[in-house]
């Protein structure tokens, strides 16, 4: 089918038009294929551009991969590994040489960017980049947070919902990004540098670089190289908390902490913040009661020495109640020593008042007045005689006494006024009042009238 | 990259470390009484001061957003519609 290209005139065809013939024939004939080997001799000089051979058991062909093209692979090609490459056929006039242009190169067997992640993670591991060693301790008491994750993304609802529910007070500043697409990893490299810079003002003592769920595509950008160092770079505590549990990426190798969720981190902050307060809280207490049984014990044997002190007023009182018996021994002896004077005092007294002479001058004297009684009455006997004696002659001259007359039924008249003896009824005018003395009595009279005795 | 000054949160983490150091030492009962007592105050201070700072904190939510300088400037966060009102 190949048709024979020839010069017209002479049939002989020159090398270059050979050469040119040939490329032409082959560029048109294989301008899209598919090929599958093994990659040897693989070379990159500073033109960026790969030069490798491709080879299966039994042949070889040269095979570029230009920069243009080279620099969207994820994984970097290596001697020895099986490759299929979407390619056209070029030939190089100059040297006469054809080879294979490659526009794409995918790993065959594993997926291209499980490849990747393998290579990535082996080369950072052998740069200790992972080392354990390397890993910045996590703040206790994380309340200032700064989140690396898109504005929208599920993955800061959820951090929020977490931190909002919690009753501890917890700052958080989202740096928004792009977590997917071409633009993520610089934003997510820029955005952890960011942080890092501002971290003096900010005072942030973690920082999540986090995003929800997705394709491996989507999760991609946690699997790039500068987003790696970034985060291994980052002086501020990283926890990186990327997709699902099952998802693993590079930058949970290189944070100080992986984990598996966006909701995962948060409680992890939160679970700090209860941990940070229970040990707060358990310290205080341990060491109030610790104190508490410390004094109490002293106290108690401080007590117990107190009460073994005798306090000198005590000794005083002591002393005070021993002067105060030996006071009263004393002052017994006295009274009993005064006592047994004044009973023989009495005793004596007793026997000098027997021997008083009062007594006989009161017998003396009783003898006396019995002299003086019976003088008395010999004395009354005489005057008694006497009496009778005068009596009788008064008695006798009674009988002579004009008020012995009365007795006998005569009266006297008297005026009242002036008790004036009336002797002629002329010397009362009727009216006036009179008074007759009677032998026994006295009549208070009023006149009638008053005529003389023979005018009856 | 390192921060000269001391963060608070290392403030805190030392406080709680020292407490804790304290506590330890006064349950070992082996302190005289009077460095008891001010190991019990210092310990005391140092759990106030901890407990202090927590209260203190504020929990605020705040965007960092690049300006036009190429700066970070502080804007409001708000929970973008629609996603969020579902629960």
């Amino acid at each position: 089918m190949l048709l024979p290209y020839h010069d017209e005139e002479s049939g002989i065809l020159t090398v270059s038009r050979l050469n040119q013939q040939i490329k032409t024939l082959l560029e048109s004939h294989f301008p899209f294929v598919w090929v599958q080997g093994e990659i040897s001799n693989f070379r990159v000089p500073s033109s960026g551009h790969f030069y490798f051979t491709l080879k299966d058991e039994r042949s070889q062909i040269s095979a570029v991969f230009f920069r243009q093209q080279n620099r969207f692979l994820r994984f970097l090609p290596q001697a020895g590994m099986q490759v299929i490459c979407q390619a056209r056929v070029g030939v190089y006039e100059p040297k006469g040489e054809y080879q294979v242009i490659v526009e794409v190169m995918e790993p065959a067997g594993v997926g291209a960017l499980q490849l990747a992640f393998e290579q990535l993670k082996k080369k950072l591991e052998a740069e200790g980049l992972f080392d354990q060693a390397r890993k910045k301790p996590l703040p206790l008491c994380p309340q200032n947070v700064c989140i690396v994750t898109s504005r929208t993304g599920a993955a800061i609802r959820d951090i929020l919902k977490i931190f909002q529910r919690s009753p501890y007070p917890i700052s958080a500043t989202i740096l928004p990004v792009a977590v997917q697409g071409p633009d993520a990893r610089f934003e997510i490299t820029e955005a952890i540098e960011a942080a890092n810079n501002l971290s003096r003002i900010h005072e942030w003592d973690l920082m999540i670089v986090t995003r929800g769920g997705g394709s491996i595509e989507d999760l991609w950008p946690f699997n790039e190289e500068m987003v790696a160092r970034a985060i291994a770079g980052s002086s501020i505590p990283t926890i990186s908390a990327v997709g699902h549990e099952i998802d693993f990426t590079i930058s949970d190798l290189a944070a100080d902490l992986r984990m598996p969720t966006p909701s995962a981190a948060a409680q992890w902050v939160v679970g700090g913040l209860e941990k940070f307060h229970r040990d707060l809280h358990g310290c205080r207490d341990r060491m109030a009661q610790v104190v508490r049984q410390r004094v109490d014990t002293l106290y108690l044997k401080l007590k117990f020495l107190g009460s073994r002190i005798i306090h000198p007023q005590r000794r005083l009182e002591d002393l005070r109640l021993l002067l105060d018996d030996r006071l009263e021994r004393i002052e017994r002896a006295i009274n009993r020593r005064i006592e047994k004077c004044s009973t023989l005092c009495a005793h004596l007294g007793d026997r000098l008042l027997y021997l008083n002479p009062d007594a006989q001058i009161q017998r003396r004297r009783a003898e006396l007045n019995r002299e003086c009684k019976e003088l008395m009455l010999q004395q009354q006997r005489i005057f008694d005689g006497c009496r009778l004696e005068f009596e009788q002659a008064a008695s006798r001259l009674e009988a002579l006494s004009p008020l012995g007359v009365l007795n006998r039924g005569y009266s006297i008249t008297y005026k009242a006024a002036g008790r004036k003896l009336v002797r002629k009824f002329s010397e009362v005018a009727p009216g006036e009042k009179v008074m007759v003395q009677l032998a026994d009595g006295l009549l208070e009279c009023c006149v009638e009238s008053s005529r003389a005795d023979d005018e009856r | 990259m390192i921060s000269v000054a001391k963060k608070k949160s290392d403030q805190f983490e030392d406080a709680l470390k020292k407490l804790q150091e304290i506590v330890e030492k006064l349950e070992k009962g082996d302190l005289p009484l009077e460095e008891a007592m001010e190991c019990f105050s210092e310990g005391m201070k140092l759990a106030h001061f901890c407990h202090k700072k927590l209260e203190e904190a504020d929990s605020k939510v705040r965007m960092l957003v690049k300006d036009q300088q190429g700066g970070w400037a502080s804007a409001p966060f708000e929970t973008p519609p629609g996603e969020g009102d579902r629960e």
